[in-house]
């Protein structure tokens, strides 16, 4: 099989627009807002075969195939959506969305604002994991998708599609939550501060109001994406991978890229600060960090899922330090104090955090084999 | 699958001891075929705990929830009581911290199911007196890539449940797929056990 046989192939991005306005966890309203949105695959006559992928940090709804046969890179989680893939297209309808608050479509900060022509900028209501899943509910509504098989997704993609199980118990049958979390531990939520640091002190950010200074903060958004990325994989992983290797296979003695980290992670940076906003950057590790289901039920998480009706296939990987098995276990934990259905795996990896990405064949026959039988379930 | 027959001997023996409707944790359930029958014939709800990730895939695809986890780390995520049966199926001659995992089992569940290959089988101490470690159905492994490094005889773990306040509810010893009455510990190959702590009904 080539990777032409089993990509979804060439794609295109749809925009729903809806005008109710959304009430939102901060007690802000959103009026007129829209979300990008990518399907791929058929949904059944029953309407019972539509799986919604969520997306992490920095992803969007673009998640398989390609625009044009050009593209250099297909959508990002191409690997694992597609056409006899684990999230197989011929057998469920696959949606992806760019959340509310992000910059690849959907209302975001550096929207434009009907009220005054200009981008939202600082003005744009914080959003946390609930709002997000509520317009996703509404997107639901609007595609006729009254249940997802399944809801999917890795890191905050994982954390939402822990919160539909809360928040629409009836609405989802399956969730995946992969590299994830209940909650931010405070090392997380310190890692997120230094990021937004970065971009809160740069001179170029003006509280969030750049595009009408012409500028953005780039510096900002390149440090917090290389403290990100260190996060994202492991020590090992990066042993591996750049170990201390040199560029020019000597010392300089300067400030120079010098050693291969140094040139990856520059390079990541500024690739990054090129695509994508700050204020979002900002909007989404807010919604990292305040995630937390289990307060609402005293702080007890059994009891916040006392009432969830979804299985759940969580998923975490050994060299993963950004969210660790330790995070995954205390929901597997939570789960079966609640007397849920729910199987769990720690899959030996390299990758860090980063292996919910990539194709380490335990996980991907993980995958598989939990995604097949939640197909035959829904008769797919 | 429809009938008891359908699942391996010693898997049969247990599950005839399992009660419709229970809860049960089963640790080392290996690809799942017990708790999925028992999820199908007995409306048993509950969780399989295994080290190996390639069976936890096997147990997905049998639609058991199954739990990746290393059992020597105990049981601290589950309260007291939490089960009606917990399940340590050919598992206890295998783990380090014996006696810590037999009183965990017995505090999770309200009753613990215990079955383990009787080193006192007469074939046993035949190849012993030959000179040889045993090797045999039950324990199939050259004595230096043994995963078994607890091995006991019927009395040895009936002392064992004593000296922690153990209740022994019943003893079955089987022999291949027959059940042996008269000189067990000679002549049995594998042994059940159904316990519980004392005070517990």
């Amino acid at each position: 099989m080539t990777e032409a046989d089993n990509s979804v192939g060439i794609v295109t991005a749809q925009l729903a627009v809806f005008d109710t306005p959304l009430p939102l966890l901060s007690g802000s309203l959103i009026g007129n807002w829209e979300l990008k949105y990518e399907t791929y695959g058929t949904l059944n006559r029953d309407k019972s075969n539509a799986v919604l992928v969520c997306h992490a940090l920095s992803g969007h709804h673009h998640v398989a195939g390609r625009y044009t046969e050009d593209d250099a890179a297909p959508g990002w989680w191409d690997s694992m959506v597609g056409p006899g893939k684990p999230i197989d297209t011929r057998r469920f309808f696959v949606v992806g969305v760019n959340n509310l608050g992000g910059c690849h479509g959907s209302t975001g900060p550096s929207s434009l604002r009907p009220e005054t022509g200009e981008p939202w900028g600082a003005a744009f209501p914080v959003v946390t994991v609930s709002d997000w899943v509520n317009a996703q509910a509404l997107l639901a509504d609007r595609l006729g998708i009254e249940r997802w098989a399944a809801v999917i997704g890795g890191s905050l993609g994982g954390m939402q599609a822990l919160q539909w199980t809360i928040s629409y118990p009836a609405r989802v049958g399956h969730a995946l939550v992969i590299a994830s979390a209940p909650k931010l531990s405070a090392q997380n939520i310190a890692f997120n501060d230094v990021a937004r640091q970065a971009i809160l002190s740069d001179p170029d950010f003006h509280g969030g109001d750049f595009y009408r200074h012409g500028t953005a903060p780039r510096r900002g958004l390149r440090l917090a994406r290389m403290l990100g990325h260190i996060t994202y994989l492991s020590d090992d992983g990066m042993g591996e991978k750049f170990g201390r290797m040199l560029r020019s296979g000597e010392y300089r003695f300067g400030y120079d890229v010098e050693f291969e980290i140094e040139s990856y992670l520059r390079y990541q940076g500024d690739k990054f600060s090129d695509i994508f906003d700050a204020n979002t950057y900002l909007l989404m590790t807010k919604a990292l960090d305040y995630f937390d289901p289990a307060a609402d039920a005293g702080h007890d998480l059994a009891a916040a899922l006392s009432d969830v009706k979804a299985s759940f296939l969580v998923a975490s990987f050994t060299s993963d330090w950004r969210f660790s098995p330790a995070r995954s276990r205390e929901l597997v934990d939570a789960l079966t104090r609640a007397d849920r259905r729910v199987s769990y795996a720690e899959i030996e990896s390299v990758h860090g955090h980063d292996a919910f990405l990539m194709l380490d064949p335990p996980y991907v026959a993980l995958m598989r084999t939990y995604l097949d039988r939640v197909a035959q379930e829904v008769g797919a | 699958m429809t009938r008891l027959e359908t699942l391996r001997p010693d898997l049969q023996q247990i599950a005839g001891w399992i009660r419709d409707g229970s809860r049960v944790l089963d640790l080392g359930c290996g690809d799942g075929a017990l708790l999925a029958w028992l999820g199908e014939h007995k409306g048993v709800r509950g969780y399989g705990v295994e080290i190996d990730v390639d069976n936890i895939v096997r147990c997905v695809a049998n639609g058991v929830n199954a739990l990746q986890g290393d059992l020597e780390a105990g049981l601290s995520a589950y309260g007291d009581a939490s089960f009606d049966q917990v399940i340590l199926s050919q598992t206890i001659q295998a783990m380090r911290e014996t006696e810590r995992i037999l009183c965990e089992i017995t505090r999770v569940g309200r009753e613990a199911i215990v079955t383990f290959p009787n080193f006192g089988y007469w074939r046993n101490r035949w190849q012993i007196l030959a000179g040889r470690m045993p090797v045999s159905e039950t324990i199939p492994y050259q004595w230096y890539d043994t995963p078994n490094i607890h091995w006991c005889m019927l009395g040895d773990f009936e002392a064992l449940c004593t000296k922690n306040r153990i209740r022994i509810l019943e003893r079955v010893v089987m022999d291949g797929q027959r059940r042996v009455d008269f000189l067990p510990n000679v002549r049995g190959s594998l042994a059940f056990y159904r316990i519980g702590r004392q005070g517990r009904s």
